[in-house]
């Protein structure tokens, strides 16, 4: 594999880029793996890099029913931070966003990280009652938090409707070290890397069928063959409750919405953060990408649905919610609009666990954080498979937590699914 | 768009109507464990495929309808007033 590096750069310059290998091998599945990572997203490659880097495990496969970024990978608004309360999940987040600071060099493969800071609008005194307490836990805690009065604020976003919003602007809570990176280059980048260190990535190999015995999963059936594993982990977002069926163990936490997520036409730079307005229905954010595009999302779609495409009146919120606060982009047009399917939790807070059956472990329920939780779902799940019993950090993020009564219920929504947006 | 055809009102945008949750959980008795109690509230099936759902027809009737729709393809293939005495009424009104 060759490096990135300046002279590498320089070389290839001078040789027509002839001298590049490609990125990570298509190898054919082998019979057996000492461990299989179902799902080829950002959390699957993930986690088989940090299992073959922080544990030197070699005999590791992933297996995409697709292709690498073609999933919910490619299919999100990019935006990484770590303003969480609840116990464990403040602290998980804040290991991502420590894993994106370092990511490029640790994978060497730029994945355009960029803490250019979010910014979440609050429009009223409660609202800021409600700011101020999260960004007190937040600081508490250790991570970076800050209050912006609305003086701040239009110094540093001059351009947002000041003037007759239907909910005027007061201020915004911030983080700085937030931001967002290119989403395909995360998950390529991490392919690269789990390559380099044998792990096999099989792509177009989908699981259809599940080997168990009473307390193990011998191995499983898939469009490329029979493939055996000592250990097996779910990674599979939206679809995970399609795998879970073929392992006969009942019901899931979860269910399956879609989200959407729009781009359009290339401006000069105009927004140099996340911004995120939310009050009352709406739920809007929106950044812009180094190609100059608009990337902007909103609401789920209310209903439960394994589509990837989104309906219209949606799109309708989300152009209303973009002129509450951005006037200025009433003529802008947009060039895409996708959904990706949300694995959306009970309580809005995801699953890194054991289950019943002794040799699978799940990693599951991102509701819209999967994007910015994926380095550290990787790492924690790693940490999960390797040593068999989740981190002290994760230990109540698991199926047994509802019947508990400790639900991490970051939002309050209660048990609807749909809610915890 | 969905385009669902209320019972009521006729046929609408999906925009009207309200997705509910999964209309074939059924819940235990009051006596029964808090095992069963957690399956019934917070564990779902989550089908691929065709599922009986409630919506409620928030912006017009307002009556709360379960409905059979496929969750890949978003198609309907039947719908009815989720209280049986409604639907008795409206059937014998309107045919359906």
């Amino acid at each position: 594999m060759t490096r990135f590096n300046a002279w590498n750069v320089i070389k290839n310059g001078l040789n027509d880029q002839t001298g590049w290998d490609r990125q990570w091998r298509d190898p054919e599945p082998k019979k057996e793996y000492e461990i299989v990572i179902v799902g080829g997203g950002i959390h699957g490659l993930a986690t088989s890099y940090y299992l073959a880097k922080n544990f030197n495990i070699k005999n590791i496969a992933v297996l995409e029913k697709g292709w690498i970024g073609g999933g919910n990978a490619g299919r999100n608004t990019t935006i990484i931070r770590s303003n969480y309360m609840m116990p464990g999940s403040h602290q998980f987040y804040e290991h991502s966003l420590k894993l994106w600071e370092n990511l490029s060099h640790d994978l060497n493969y730029n994945v355009m990280f960029s803490q250019r800071a979010h910014v979440s609008l609050f429009h009223s005194p409660p609202a800021r009652d409600v700011a101020a307490r999260r960004y007190n836990i937040m600081k508490l805690h250790g991570t970076d938090a800050e209050l912006w009065d609305i003086n701040k604020l239009k110094k540093n976003i001059p351009y947002l409707n000041y003037h007759n919003a239907r909910f005027p602007i007061l201020g915004a809570a911030v983080q700085n070290r937030a931001g967002n990176a290119r989403h395909d280059a995360v998950v390529w980048g991490y392919a690269r890397a789990a390559d380099q260190l044998g792990v096999d990535i099989l792509q177009n190999c989908e699981v259809t069928n599940i080997l168990r015995t009473n307390s193990n999963i011998d191995g499983l059936e898939t469009t490329r063959g029979i493939i055996k594993a000592k250990k097996i982990g779910f990674a599979v977002a939206g679809n995970t409750s399609r795998l879970w069926e073929m392992t006969g163990l009942g019901n899931l936490p979860i269910e399956s919405h879609k989200l959407q997520a729009f781009v359009t036409e290339s401006i000069k730079p105009l927004i140099d953060q996340v911004i995120v307005y939310g009050v009352g229905g709406a739920h809007f954010y929106i950044s812009q990408s180094d190609k100059g595009s608009l990337v902007f999302g909103g609401d789920l779609d209310w209903y439960k649905s394994y589509a990837q495409r989104g309906n219209l009146p949606i799109v309708q919120d989300c152009a209303e919610a973009a002129m509450a606060i951005l006037p200025c982009l009433g003529r802008i047009r947009i060039v895409r609009h996708w959904a990706g399917v949300c694995d959306m939790s009970m309580d809005g807070t995801f699953f890194i666990c054991n289950t019943p059956i002794k040799n699978l472990f799940l990693n599951a329920g991102w509701n819209y954080g999967g994007f910015k939780a994926g380095p550290a779902s990787g790492w924690y799940f790693a940490d999960l498979i390797a040593n068999e019993q989740p981190n002290q950090i994760i230990k109540n993020h698991n199926l047994e937590r509802f019947e508990k009564g400790i639900n991490l219920d970051e939002r309050g929504a209660g048990p609807d699914p749909k809610l915890h947006g | 768009m969905i385009r669902i055809k209320c019972p009521y009102c006729g046929e609408r945008d999906h925009s009207e109507f309200t997705y509910g949750s999964d209309a074939s959980i059924e819940y235990p008795n009051l006596e029964s464990n808090a095992k069963d109690w957690t399956e019934a509230i917070f564990f779902r099936k989550n089908i691929y495929g065709k599922q009986i759902e409630t919506w409620h027809h928030t912006n017009g009737c307002r009556l709360w309808l379960i409905i059979e729709r496929c969750t890949i393809t978003h198609k309907i293939f039947s719908i009815k007033p989720a209280h049986p005495e409604i639907h008795k009424l409206l059937k014998n009104q309107n045919n359906i």
